[in-house]
């Protein structure tokens, strides 16, 4: 195993305010936008989008636009896979209905954690429209689903493993590839 | 786990665990779709032998809100009054498909048999067996009495429960402890969460060898009430079904004596949360005043009834194939 830090402690922080300016443009402002951060790791770094959101914009309250969306119960492998518990959904009191949604989550691999987050959504309300926040995009999808908004790039083979580790879970900021076996 | 046949099976740890994904379940009644697709294409049987209407109502409601299609068979009106046997009923459920059997049997220990038989391989949730256990019940109780000691509201979605146990707490079960598998599995179950449990009711109506019982015994419910200062009583139903007037002199004589009257109901501490597994016999072992009272949680028991069942549909099921297996 072979370990590469390719994000930061203050990469990582950089990609958020970027993205924090990104989803402010596109929506042209704070007004109606809910930040839900898709568990586990997805959920601190909605925190931090929505605390950045709301440096930028003056008059708009952090903790009232953030939430997260648990998906287990809309996974497409709970029969094959082992048992995961469910962790906590939150959605800010204003709900959803008429609303832009910003999906927020660490990796974007398959795309099925997404598909989930989609159905589990449609199940609370009904989003004017709904925009996906990744830390780290690293490709090989496997349905039609894409970041509108991407802290880096990350080109990858199948078998690496793409790793983000947040303070608020893990201690510390990073963002590490650790490839399979090599020499 | 497998089956959900008793809470003695029921460690500390998966307890808790239940009573938290519970604890999400409450919000899928809140929602705008009240469903949720994980038991999409999975067949789920009532089998009830014995008249119900909150359990059989609930199973029905917790495995429709996870998707699954639900079959519902009571004895009466089957081939069962014709004389078919438990292993031909269960075989021919098997033979349509089903992914999960709930039974609830007047003979104590019927679906044991049926998850040990080898007649059907699919999970087996015990909905109340005889006299032996209910164990959703008991779930649901501790359900509702954690939300109680968290001092949060003790039904609909809520913070400040998840992860706790009920250590500290101090429940008293009164009545007719003999005859009621709630107060077998709320034993079990309560005492596993840390929780203390007390029993009270008349000595007939006490389970032999009831000392080896991980609880305290009282037979005088005022000498009960003024020793503990309870953070529940619940009240069991007298069973009349299952007695022939030979426990105790009469009905009046048994609420004098243990019953939850209005008076006693008025000398409990304010924080002492008043509990029936329903249904009720009003005026006999509980009074309109206690059961109408703002400190009974007995509507937000059968509230929490879906959410925990849900739990356990969700837990037995999700994780195995069609064919039951992990």
């Amino acid at each position: 195993m072979k370990n590469r830090t390719v994000l930061d402690a203050a990469e990582i922080s950089r990609a958020i305010s970027r993205i924090a300016h990104e989803v402010l443009e596109s929506n042209k402002g704070a007004d109606d936008l809910v930040v839900l951060g898709i568990p586990s790791r997805g959920v601190p770094l909605a925190v931090r989008l929505a605390e950045k959101i709301a440096a930028i914009e003056p008059g708009t309250d952090a903790a009232a636009i953030t939430g997260s969306l648990d998906i287990t119960m809309y996974r497409d492998d709970l029969r094959t896979r082992r048992l995961r518990s469910p962790a906590p959904t939150r959605i800010p009191a204003a709900g959803v209905d008429g609303r832009t949604v910003v999906l927020v989550d660490d990796v974007l691999f398959s795309g099925r954690t997404i598909r989930a987050a989609l159905d589990a959504l449609a199940d609370l309300g009904r989003p004017s429209a709904v925009r996906l926040a990744v830390l780290v995009d690293r490709g090989h999808r496997s349905l039609p689903i894409r970041a509108d908004h991407v802290g880096k790039n990350l080109p990858t083979a199948v078998d690496e493993r793409v790793s983000v580790s947040v303070a608020e879970i893990d201690g510390e900021d990073a963002v590490t590839i650790s490839s399979a076996e090599e020499e | 786990m497998r089956h959900l046949l008793s809470t003695a099976d029921l460690a500390h740890d998966d307890a808790v665990d239940l009573l938290d994904v519970a604890e999400e379940m409450t919000q899928v009644a809140e929602r705008e779709v009240k469903k949720i697709p994980v038991l999409r294409g999975r067949t789920v049987v009532n089998l009830f032998f014995e008249d119900s209407t909150r359990t059989r109502l609930s199973f029905e409601a917790a495995a429709k809100r996870l998707s699954a299609d639900v079959i519902n068979f009571s004895a009466k009106g089957s081939s069962v009054s014709k004389g078919e046997s438990l292993q031909d009923t269960i075989q021919t459920l098997s033979a349509m498909g089903a992914d999960a059997v709930v039974v609830r049997h007047s003979g104590s220990g019927t679906p044991q048999r049926m998850a040990t038989s080898g007649w059907i391989d699919v999970p087996i949730l015990n909905a109340g067996d005889g006299t032996h256990e209910h164990p959703t019940q008991a779930l649901l109780d501790a359900f509702t009495l954690r939300r109680v000691l968290a001092g949060a509201p003790a039904s609909g979605p809520a913070e400040g429960a998840r992860g706790r146990d009920l250590s500290g707490a101090t429940v008293a079960i009164v009545g007719d402890v003999l005859h009621s598998r709630v107060a077998r599995s709320n034993v079990h179950l309560l005492t596993a969460l840390g929780a203390r449990v007390v029993l009270v009711g008349p000595p007939t109506l006490m389970p032999w060898g009831v000392d080896a019982w991980p609880a305290e015994v009282f037979y005088d419910l005022d000498e009960a009430l003024a020793a503990h200062s309870f953070d529940a009583v619940m009240m069991l139903r007298v069973q009349l079904e299952r007695m022939h007037q030979s426990f105790f002199p009469n009905p009046r004589e048994y609420t004098r004596l243990w019953g939850l009257t209005e008076q006693r109901w008025r000398a409990l501490p304010e924080h002492t949360a008043i509990m029936h597994p329903g249904p009720m016999n009003r005026g006999f072992e509980i009074s309109a005043a206690a059961a109408d009272s703002p400190r009974a949680v007995i509507l937000d028991q059968v509230e929490n009834g879906v959410a925990v069942r849900m739990a356990a549909l969700y837990r037995l099921l999700i994780g195995t194939d069609s064919e039951g297996r992990p």
